[in-house]
């Protein structure tokens, strides 16, 4: 096995755990943990090719990750932020008491 | 395929496991904050070292500080009294994710031949990265300046809407 099909069989497996840990908790806390475990895996892909790529100098993969790096952080701080005022709403983050669109 | 890789490999994945299965919410972020510490490693590595250093800084400085106080500002680090910690659909997003996967792994097993095998290290410096980040990439730096500032201000104002509601008393 090549070192680039290692490196993407695992970003692979931590994509397939980030997805499910976001679609089977039932914290909105945890399934945003979940979505950011997928990101990463998808920055991990990026680099790899990156690495093993015809031209790694070009900086492509590299600059991708980073601009990724920068989203999931904002998307971090606005889903946190929305998961606070939801269950100052609520008085919970249960998503599967969350099951009203009129609040 | 190195022993590092195996072993930066085996802690990022069990500390993905751990933050997804974990009952008790303050150690899931830990065990998350983990697996962003692999994939860091992962990352150094791949001679990325701007962008490892990069995810060290963003995951374990500000995500995973962000996670700790959104549960601890939600208070319910305890697990929940009655149903556990997963979804009633639990079965369903475990099939979709196994799934997800089963077609991921298949189609890098499937394409492996083709894959490059060996690459030199590329001699990539930070000052190289700096320049590309100021001249050929610049627009998408400012753009995401723009996103990250307008990111704060949603945020702060989303989490505030209740305090700004009770004083001007516009409900």
């Amino acid at each position: 096995m090549s070192p680039l099909a290692g490196y993407l069989l695992v970003a692979a497996l931590l994509f397939a755990i980030g997805l499910a840990g976001a679609l089977t908790r039932r914290n909105a806390i945890l399934v945003l943990i979940g979505i950011e475990l997928m990101l990463n895996a998808a920055n991990l892909n990026l680099i790899a090719f990156w690495r093993y790529g015809p031209h790694p100098e070009a900086l492509t993969g590299m600059m991708f990750a980073i601009f990724s790096i920068a989203v999931a952080a904002a998307e971090a701080a606005v889903g946190l932020g929305l998961v606070i005022q939801v269950h100052r709403h609520a008085k919970t983050t249960d998503l599967d008491q969350m099951n009203r669109m009129k609040g | 395929m190195s022993f590092a890789f195996w072993a930066v490999t085996a802690l990022t994945v069990a500390g993905g496991l751990a933050a997804v299965t974990l009952k008790n919410l303050v150690h899931c972020a830990l065990a998350v904050s983990v697996a962003f510490a692999g994939l860091a490693m992962l990352f150094l590595q791949l001679d990325a070292q701007f962008a490892g250093f990069a995810q060290i800084l963003v995951y374990i400085g500000a995500v995973a500080i962000l996670v700790v106080f959104a549960i601890l500002l939600t208070r319910n680090a305890d697990t929940p009294k009655e149903g556990g910690v997963f979804s009633r659909t639990w079965l369903a997003g475990l099939v979709v994710a196994a799934a997800v996967f089963a077609v991921l792994g298949w189609a890098v097993l499937a394409g492996a031949k083709g894959l490059p095998n060996e690459a030199a290290a590329p001699a990539v410096t930070v000052q190289q990265i700096g320049q590309a980040l100021m001249g050929r990439y610049v627009l998408p730096l400012e753009i995401v300046a723009l996103l990250l500032t307008s990111a704060l201000i949603g945020a702060v104002i989303v989490a505030m809407h209740e305090a700004v509601n009770e004083k001007g008393g516009a409900k």
